[in-house]
């Protein structure tokens, strides 16, 4: 309980950390959200800039920004009149966590038993085939593999929408796209520690013990050999942010990644931010959940600590 | 001196394990081949990659364009070679800078010891989890996006692997004997960094660098995806892979010749970099 308690605060100054480094880098974007083509007259500007706190001088700007935060303000958003930071991102954020979880679902249903079933026979056929289709998931990038399904799945055999959202279909062919990336990395993991675990003492004990293969198999060496798989969850988590950037602007989802791009191009400062303290607070949450969930299921990491 | 006795014998046995694994070495020809062809574009590619021809828009592959034109009439294998060129160099640099930050990063983080050094690492940790690309994304937004500040971004944020190994390495020689009898003889930090600490890191540090450049080349090709890279009329494998998935129904020349590149530069920067982490570094390569 202490290490969780330790390890929720450490997360509190990361966060101030990226708050401040990303509201500096933010700030020094060139172009203001108020220039325009035709320049406003100077007095409006600066009633403006009084209305957004943009007049003060930016560590004031940062200490107010921070302390809004606290109370779970983000502040305004200056492209989008009327609404907050928070609005624009709660209207966006549940489409990416369910296309995120999808995603994920998919990784882990077809990484993990792809992996075991090339670990149960090495060198085989049934290792080999699926193997290669792994790198080649490594070495091709979401950006190119999106494009593709889309070309094949949508426009050439038209089974599937091109774009667009609303229904669980559409959740198809994104999905499948984050989820199929990530499934690569994830069956070589899980093969790869199986292969290392089940030449383990401890296995070969159980099965001298005549304990049935299958049980050795799944009880004995899939629960140590997950747990490297385990902790892989939370940089995977953060290889699905950024393939959602590409991925919700190729497939026209209406989520937290499109936010970002635009918000970006369309150089909203207090967007940005408010986006980026999102993905960065949900990946240090999840990369403690990954660590946490690594010493539940082994309890010699956890007395380590 | 026993030291170079030790090296040449490890590098020799390394070279002919190398050479056996096959994937690796056809890796590295096709490697090489590749970069090659692109960095002699200037001089052997069959048109300029700027050069318009709008009577010939949007053709497919030809005998005169071998991956046919794009909608400006531009060549295809013209603009692929000069974005090779892009993509290579980006990934070299920006893992030199990598390599760079890794190496002065881990050695210092072995060399001060104690709480600092765990400190430091625990900084390398709490970074790693952010999200990369994301900053990636934010520099070039501020800091322009010319090819210097692309080179540092992408390797400012790829340092963080390369500086976990080579710490690790470093706390190993660092107890090693002849790393403790050179201080005892008064051998200078700087003079063991250089005698002792280098060539022991360097098979290390190749199997490392070779791993660094895909996912290097990934972040630029990535960031470019989005517009925010190299800009026209320059190009990227990133930006002509962005280009064709805008017009891949008309066009689907456009998306693949650049993404099959693309594609295969990858797995042959990975096949060859298993190969050379196997071949000079077993221990690593049984993790």
């Amino acid at each position: 309980m202490a290490y969780v308690l330790r390890r929720l605060l450490e997360i509190i100054p990361v966060l101030l950390v990226v708050v401040a480094a990303t509201f500096f880098l933010a700030h020094a974007v060139p172009g203001g959200p108020f220039d325009k083509d035709r320049p406003m007259p100077a007095e409006v500007k600066a009633r403006l800039e009084k209305y957004y706190g943009l007049d003060k001088p930016l560590p004031v700007q940062l200490g107010n920004y921070v302390v809004n935060l606290a109370k779970g303000d983000l502040g305004p958003s200056i492209k989008y009149p009327g609404w907050s930071v928070r609005e624009v991102i709660g209207s966006r954020i549940g489409v990416s966590i369910s296309l995120g979880l999808v995603a994920l679902l998919v990784a882990v249903l077809i990484g993990v038993p792809v992996g075991v079933l090339a670990a149960s026979r090495p060198n085989s056929w049934l290792d080999r085939i699926p193997m290669g289709f792994t790198l080649v998931g490594i070495c091709v990038p979401s950006f190119v593999l999106g494009p593709i399904f889309a070309l094949v799945f949508a426009l050439g055999l038209g089974w599937l929408p091109p774009c667009g959202w609303g229904s669980p279909i559409h959740y198809v062919l994104p999905a499948c796209t984050l989820g199929l990336i990530t499934a690569a990395p994830l069956a070589r993991l899980t093969r790869g520690s199986l292969m290392e675990v089940r030449s383990l003492d401890y296995v070969r004990t159980a099965r001298a013990k005549g304990v049935p293969p299958l049980r050795v198999w799944f009880v004995h060496a899939l629960r140590n050999a997950l747990l490297p798989v385990v902790t892989y969850l939370g940089p995977a988590a953060a290889g699905l942010v950024s393939g959602s950037f590409v991925i919700e602007s190729l497939f026209d989802v209406p989520g937290l990644g499109r936010l970002f791009v635009t918000a970006i191009i369309n150089r909203d400062v207090m967007l940005i931010l408010g986006t980026t303290i999102i993905y960065a607070a949900a990946l240090l949450f999840l990369n403690l959940a990954a660590d946490l969930a690594n010493a539940a299921l082994n309890p010699k990491v956890a007395r380590d600590r | 001196m026993s030291e170079p006795v030790v090296e040449s014998f490890a590098s020799e046995s390394g070279w002919q394990r190398f050479r056996k694994d096959r994937a690796a070495v056809w890796s590295g020809w096709f490697l090489v081949s590749v970069a090659a062809v692109c960095f002699l574009s200037p001089w052997i590619s069959p048109y300029p990659y700027m050069e318009q021809n709008l009577a010939h828009s949007a053709m497919g592959p030809s005998s005169a364009h071998w991956l046919g034109t794009d909608l400006l009439g531009r060549d295809v294998l013209s603009r692929l070679l000069q974005g090779g060129m892009i993509s290579l160099f980006v990934g070299l640099i920006a893992t030199a800078v990598a390599l760079a930050a890794g190496i002065c990063y881990g050695v210092l983080a072995a060399e001060v010891g104690g709480r600092a050094e765990d400190a430091m690492m625990r900084f390398v940790d709490i970074v790693g989890t952010l999200p990369l690309t994301l900053i990636v994304i934010l520099c070039t937004v501020v800091f322009g996006q010319n090819m210097p500040m692309i080179f540092l971004a992408v390797g400012g944020v790829s340092w963080l692997t390369m500086a976990r190994i080579i710490r690790n390495q470093t706390r190993e020689l660092k107890a090693s004997q002849f790393v403790q009898a050179a201080e005892s003889l008064g051998q200078s930090r700087w003079g063991i960094f250089r005698r002792h600490y280098l060539p022991n890191l360097a098979g290390t540090i190749a199997v490392c660098a070779t791993l660094t450049v895909p996912g290097v080349m990934l972040l630029e090709a990535f960031v470019s995806f989005l517009g925010l890279g190299v800009k026209a009329p320059m190009t990227s494998w990133g930006l002509m892979i962005k280009e064709g998935a805008d017009i891949m129904e008309e066009c689907p020349w456009l998306l693949i010749s650049p993404s099959a590149v693309f594609a295969l530069t990858l797995l042959s920067l990975n096949f060859l970099g298993d190969g050379l982490r196997d071949a000079f570094d077993p221990r690593s390569s049984r993790k």
